[in-house]
């Protein structure tokens, strides 16, 4: 996933951006359920057991635990006897590489693939202005946000069409959701919040809508945006 | 069958740092694809958005090259290429990514009524885009696989 970090007042030298990018690469070596000497794979052959956890990953696992809770048992890092801790495990990462930004500079943009935490102000002295991708069309924006000091994540599917089904039931639970874009304080709650409430379908803005502290931009397939009550507060003046 | 597919829902978190040399390995795909800019990833410390992109000059062989499975964070992606005339004619998808959630009871809510309204684009300047790039990502190297396939 590509990697992208902008700290426009130029106090962070190359070589502790690379300690940062090092970070993420060790990151990655740990958690990747494709990687064969990760501790993700460790626990699925049941070669970790769950003593010799790392206090890190113990500390992600919390996380996780705390999503399974708030989200009605709808976020689980366990998929049919499989651990996959993804789901919690980018919006992680993203967060412990700000805290290593912080202690350099107060100004600074880092994004995973599309989900993003921002801190201080932009090149342009001013709050960060982040774009909603169309889920249509990725070379366009539908809608301008200015964030400081807080985080965005998108959940979706940049391909239409495909079917979205209840593993438990096997019952289709629709396509109508594309796009759902979550605004909170931390990344780590913006990503894991985005992901469980993507997967609720239409129900999903409505969850977030319930939630203090959380604002959310929907698209559907009908390429219709619904959005919570104070999404605008973060819109840009266009 | 499908219900296969889904429990396999696998996420792969893998983090592909870009280095500015790395940059122009899937830039010009990108651009070959959909002819259209995509945003660009940079590691350097400047809020500079670069936005340029080289335009390939491969042709391929003609024939149908079915790129690796590749995961899209939701799922799997695997893409066939259609070249015909040394082009690419089409693209197709073998593997579309699921869900891999359960649904959820959501109770009912006091809800106010959401303001909803058609997208509209934007054109303002921004420093940065979010969106769930995953998918894209997961098609770039699956395509990427096949394209390499169909080279001479």
């Amino acid at each position: 996933m590509p990697v992208t970090i902008m700290c426009p007042d130029g106090a962070i030298e190359g070589s502790e951006l690379e300690s940062i990018f090092d970070f993420l690469r060790d990151v990655d070596e740990k958690y990747s359920p494709y990687k064969d000497t990760s501790d993700v794979a460790n626990i699925n052959r049941k070669e970790l057991d769950e003593q010799n956890y790392s206090q890190e990953l113990k500390s992600i696992l919390e996380i996780a635990d705390k999503t399974k809770k708030e989200t009605d048992g709808y976020f689980d890092v366990w998929h049919n006897g499989t651990f996959d801790p993804s789901g919690i495990v980018k919006g992680w990462a993203i967060g412990q590489a700000a805290r290593l930004l912080r202690a350099h500079t107060s100004d600074f943009y880092i994004e995973i693939a599309g989900d993003i935490q921002v801190s201080g102000e932009s090149l342009s002295g001013k709050d960060w202005k982040i774009g909603i991708r169309n889920p249509f069309d990725r070379t366009q924006n539908i809608a301008v946000v200015e964030l400081s000091n807080s985080a965005i994540a998108t959940s979706g599917t940049a391909i239409r069409g495909q079917h979205i089904y209840n593993p438990k039931t096997d019952e289709p639970i629709g396509d109508e959701v594309v796009s759902l874009s979550v605004i909170t304080k931390d990344i780590v709650d913006a990503d894991r919040i985005a992901t469980a409430a993507f997967a609720m379908g239409p129900d999903g803005i409505k969850f977030i809508e319930s939630l203090d502290g959380y604002e959310a931009y929907m698209v559907d397939k009908n390429k219709m945006a619904t959005q919570t009550t104070n999404w605008h507060t973060y819109e840009a003046e266009s | 069958m499908l219900k296969k597919i889904i429990v396999t829902g696998f996420v792969l978190l893998t983090f592909v740092v870009y280095s500015i040399h790395q940059r122009g390995d899937t830039t010009p795909l990108v651009a070959q694809l959909s002819q259209t800019t995509m945003p660009n990833t940079t590691n350097t410390p400047s809020a500079s958005n670069n936005t340029t992109v080289s335009t390939p000059s491969t042709t391929y062989k003609d024939g149908n090259y079915t790129g690796s499975t590749a995961d899209a964070y939701y799922g799997y992606i695997q893409v066939r290429a259609i070249i015909s005339g040394g082009k690419i004619t089409d693209v197709q998808f073998l593997q579309h990514p699921n869900d891999r959630g359960t649904s959820v009871e959501i109770n009912n809510y006091a809800m106010p009524i959401l303001k909803q309204q058609a997208i509209q684009v934007q054109s303002a300047q921004v420093d940065g885009v979010s969106g769930a790039s995953d998918t894209s990502q997961a098609f770039i190297q699956s395509l990427g696989d096949a394209l390499q396939q169909a080279k001479a």
